[in-house]
């Protein structure tokens, strides 16, 4: 790439200015070249280089984001399940194909981390060099000044009345203050700026294997577990009290923080009119928390966006639900259940909510019930169903079974599922109990009393030692990127030759010098270098005390010269106040304002032509304070 | 709080008479470009060497011959193109009566869409955007704001009708189909959080509207331009498109803008996961987009940064990049289920 784009821009320049060019750290310097391998080491040497060029870094995160596409648009193991096992039934050609792709766990898939995992090497192999080259050039000098700077892409040529090593020391001196870093030699000063871009893009490159870095830290240190918790009740942090427990690969069951947590109660409001009746509009949980035992009980109020952290465990508030307390006796008359029995939401909006109740010590029978509660029953010709989420008119309608619960097969059961092939169904009409109502089973078989309810919650705790790195790696990489984004790298050449009498008649030799100006900058597509170029260029002429007194049909020190600068004229006219101020200031004595008036061959003729009203507004200054 | 039902309806009436406004303002536009003045003929036909003059700064050796052409040529290249590139019009023409009015109407059309959205949060007692209703008024309102700053500061007009379109398709599906009632946030978005990653979702998506529809109009000069070269008569209507160079820088220039202003909100929404959601990142649908949509534009500024490419295939790829965003901001709110599920349409 490097190699293409300087060719392009010498060729427009007419001259070898490709050399010239401020090489950019972006750009790989091996990959565009041709390798030749030598046996398998030049293959693999060759392999690495494709591997850490740039391009090959940018297809790779370019992969990724298209490999990420499916797993946004099929349902995923990782979030939902159920969504994928419906999918996989309802294409039976499609899904299993999908399935074997890894199609339905897309960021977890072995091509989805051979792509993250090269993309990984890639910067690692591409950042590191680098870094190495960086510093190096850290102290490096811009090259030599071509002999001819004014034919650079940008070139400006004039005449002062200055004596070389002067008009050089001065343009020197303007150029370290615009804080350029410079090289001098005999009659030209080379200067270069810019290098925060390669520093930018090289800060981006780090901090993006910084975020993989931080991304992999939290995968193998971390934990995630879910709990459902109902009011009243509480948990340890132990592996053995959740009821999902996902450790990163280095955790330890005694790595989780000793904490323990009890709900005491939940409380969630809902809009009660209008058209969005039945949003909720607030939950909050109450919780007391202990960090490890022997310390103070804390209290904490739980909410949406609000986790409470604990030793750099966070607990979120996830989800909700009612939890109808039964008390059930047997046929013997005995108490074979008596507790809150967790329900599911089946409905978002109305919170009917689905459970299953087992009574395992029921005896002779074992009793079954599939359950539905309804926090605000209404009925409606027979069908069941609940006309808002809070607990207005709360009611449970049960189905119950007598039998084996299959609890003892050794087969591991769901406890929202009942498994009704041991069990008959009771020939009793469904109907709405309300709290304080009780139920008789057919045949003596017990007693069911719906006795009330209670909330439960669902508790999400994480903990993740990377998502501070992750979070500072990625404010990092942007803020490289803004750098190498936003700075351009540009180098600016000054050369100054004794004016040779004869070329211009009035002047004496030794009496002038011949200034050369150029530059160029890589990469420069937002623009500005333009503006840069000509206002240095006029601060500059200012220095070397240049008055504009050249008319456009003068015939110009170096034609392409002229050409070039025409196009940046635009700023015609901050470069011509420049010279008119200071011509002003050399107007003292008249025969040096005069010679200086006339000898001075500029050759910016465009920019001489665009403000001519100035210029000579500015002549006319001049000769009035003669 | 309950809703307040009087600033509710007052809100509604307003974004209704935005509409309308915007709408005669889009055909102010389309009449200025219809019936408005010409740019003189003998500019015209400078204008490719004009052009060039602008680009590129290291095409500027081209013009060599033009310089030693004569100075009356210098003068004018001088004087005309560069100006265009940087601060100043793009357009020489100064605002006809047309342009007058149709930024009359947008001004005024603004002023009512921007009070549509302040008695909307008024009327619910939050920052109005937790919908995805009050989300795309949002966005096309920043769209109106960037085209009004470009065409100040750019002068820009031309920009008018294209941004237009858009802005006064989106409104209409706001209308209509998108149409949510003002009410309280739901719990998942009670937080300050939404005051920062929404905004800056909302200010990016408005500056890449604007820079999508300068791609656009750019592709359309890019093609009269080839004629123009080639020989071919241009057509009437496309001769008083800026000139190609012009339209492609600007539009670069506002992606460069609007991208970091992207990367922000999607940081933000990812702090903004790991407090609501236990994880930063997660592959929801939403933030796979968000990835996805920083991606190509990413793509885009390294393809014109590093690589050099520039015209037809950058704008391309930046107009690949924007179907992102919009598929994001459509697709997965409507199609898609995920965690960041917030649209309010059933
Ligand atoms: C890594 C995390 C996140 C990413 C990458 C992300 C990305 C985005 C993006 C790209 C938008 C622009 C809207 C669009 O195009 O539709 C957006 C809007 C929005 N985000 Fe996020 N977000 C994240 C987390 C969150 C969180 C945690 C919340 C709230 C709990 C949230 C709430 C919103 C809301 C309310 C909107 C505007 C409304 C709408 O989409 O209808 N975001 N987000």
């Amino acid at each position: 790439m490097t190699g293409a784009r300087a060719t392009g821009v010498a060729d427009q320049a007419g001259q070898d200015a490709g050399q010239y060019l401020p090489k950019d750290g972006a750009q790989e310097e091996t990959a565009g070249q041709p390798a030749k391998p030598f046996g398998i080491m030049g293959w693999l040497r060759w392999c690495w280089r494709q591997l850490t060029s740039m391009r090959t870094a940018l297809v790779l995160l370019f992969l990724l984001a298209v490999a990420s596409v499916p797993g946004s648009m099929l349902p995923q193991n990782g979030t939902d399940p159920t969504k994928v096992q419906q999918y996989i039934s309802q294409h039976p050609l499609l899904g299993p194909l999908l399935n074997r792709l890894s199609l339905f766990d897309v960021f977890a898939a072995p091509w989805f981390a051979a792509i993250y995992l090269l993309l990984f090497a890639s910067l690692a192999g591409c950042v590191l060099p680098r870094a190495f080259r960086l510093a190096v050039s850290a102290r490096a000098k811009p090259p030599a000044a071509p002999r001819h700077p004014a034919r650079l892409p940008f070139g400006s040529a004039y005449r002062t009345t200055q004596q070389p090593a002067e008009a050089l020391a001065v343009a020197t001196r303007l150029l370290s203050g615009e804080g350029f870093r410079l090289r001098t030699g005999d009659g030209w000063v080379a200067a270069e700026k810019g290098y925060l871009r390669e520093t930018g893009n090289l800060l981006f490159h780090i901090a993006l294997l910084a975020l993989l870095a931080a991304v992999g830290l939290g995968a193998l240190f971390g934990y995630k577990a879910d709990i459902l918790l109902t009011e009243g009740d509480g948990f340890a942090n132990t592996v053995a009290d959740y009821d999902q427990y996902h450790p990163g690969r280095a955790v330890a069951p005694g790595d989780l923080q000793p904490f323990t947590i009890w709900l005491d109660k939940f409380s969630a409001s809902y809009i009660a009119s209008g058209p969005l009746r039945g949003e909720p509009s607030s939950f909050a949980a109450s919780l007391r928390y202990q960090q490890q035992p022997g310390t103070p009980i804390r209290r904490y109020d739980l909410q949406v966006n609000h986790p409470l952290n604990i030793d750099g465990a966070k607990v979120y508030l996830l989800g909700h639900g009612y939890a109808p307390q039964f008390r059930i006796t047997d046929g013997k008359g005995r108490l074979a259940l008596q507790q809150a029995v967790p329900f599911l939401p089946a409905d978002n909006t109305d919170f009917t909510s689905e459970g299953v109740i087992k009574v395992p010590d029921a005896q002779p029978d074992q009793l079954g019930f599939v359950g539905v509660f309804l926090p605000t029953e209404v009925a409606s010709d027979g069908q069941l169903s609940s006309a808002f989420p809070a607990p207005l008119n709360p009611a449970v309608s049960l189905v119950s079974y007598a039998g084996n619960l299959g609890l003892n097969s050794g087969a591991p059961q769901s406890v929202y599922q009942l498994q009704t092939s041991g069990m008959r169904e009771l020939p009793i009409e469904p109907r709405p109990l309300f709290p304080g109502q009780s139920m008789k089973l057919p045949n003596g078989v017990g007693t069911v009393t719906f006795t009330g309810y209670r909330q439960w919650i669902s508790l999400q705790v994480t903990y993740d030692p990377g998502r501070v790195p992750a979070l500072i790696s990625a404010i990092l990489a942007v803020f490289g990127l803004l750098l190498s984004f936003l700075v351009r790298r540009r180098r600016l050449f000054v050369r100054v030759h004794p004016a040779t009498a004869g070329q211009d008649g009035a002047d004496t030799a030794g009496n002038g010098t011949e200034v050369e100006f150029g530059g160029l900058a890589r990469s420069d597509v937002a623009g500005g270098f333009e503006e840069e170029f000509v206002a240095l260029t006029a601060a500059i002429r200012a220095a070397h005390q240049v008055t504009q007194g050249a008319a456009a049909g003068q015939a110009p020190l170096d034609e392409s010269a002229s050409a070039s600068l025409g196009s940046t004229a635009g700023q015609g006219s901050v470069s011509s106040q420049g010279g008119t101020a200071s011509a002003g200031g050399t107007a003292s004595t008249d025969s040096t304002t005069a010679t200086g008036a006339t000898a001075s061959t500029d050759s910016t003729t465009g920019a001489a032509a665009s403000t001519g009203a100035a210029e000579s507004t500015g002549a006319a200054a001049n000769t009035d304070r003669k | 709080m309950p809703v307040n039902i009087g600033m509710a309806r007052l809100s509604d009436h307003l974004l209704l008479f935005t509409v309308v406004i915007y709408s005669l303002a889009m055909l102010a536009y389309a009449g200025e470009i219809a019936y408005g003045r010409r740019r003189g003929k003998a500019t015209a036909q400078q204008e490719p060497e004009l052009a060039l003059a602008g680009v590129a700064a290291a095409r500027g050796r081209q013009r060599e011959s033009a310089g030693s052409a004569g100075p009356g040529q210098v003068a004018t290249g001088a004087g005309g193109s560069p100006v265009t590139d940087t601060d100043t019009p793009p357009d020489a023409v100064p605002a006809g009566p047309w342009i007058r009015a149709a930024l009359a109407l947008t001004t005024i059309g603004l002023a009512a869409h921007v009070l549509g959205i302040v008695t909307r949060g008024l009327a619910a007692h939050r920052i109005p955007w937790g919908n995805m209703y009050e989300f795309v008024t949002a966005i096309t309102c920043g769209a109106v704001i960037v085209f009004l700053v470009l065409a100040v500061r750019y002068r820009a007009y031309f920009l008018g009708l294209f941004v237009m379109v858009p802005v006064v398709l989106g409104l209409g599906l706001c209308a209509t189909v998108l149409y949510t009632a003002a009410g309280p946030l739901m719990p998942a978005l009670h937080s300050y959080w939404i005051a920062i990653h929404v905004t800056a979702a909302i200010i990016s998506s408005g500056i890449f509207i604007v820079a999508a529809t300068t791609t656009v109009m750019y592709l359309f000069a890019e093609r009269n331009a080839a004629r123009v070269a080639v020989g071919s008569h241009a057509g009437g209507v496309m001769q008083r498109l800026p000139k190609p160079e012009v339209l492609d820088r600007l539009s670069y220039r506002t992606v460069v803008f609007g991208f970091p202003i992207w990367t922000f909100a999607i940081i933000a929404g990812a702090i903004w996961a790991d407090q609501a959601w236990g994880r930063y990142w997660g592959w929801d649908p939403k933030e796979t987009w968000a990835f996805i949509t920083w991606v190509a534009y990413a793509c885009f500024l390294h393809a014109r940064a590093t690589a050099g490419w520039r015209g037809r295939k950058a704008a391309v790829i930046q107009l690949l990049a924007f179907g992102c965003l919009m598929f994001n901001l459509i697709g997965v709110n409507l199609w898609i289920t995920g965690l960041h599920s917030y649209a309010g349409i059933s």
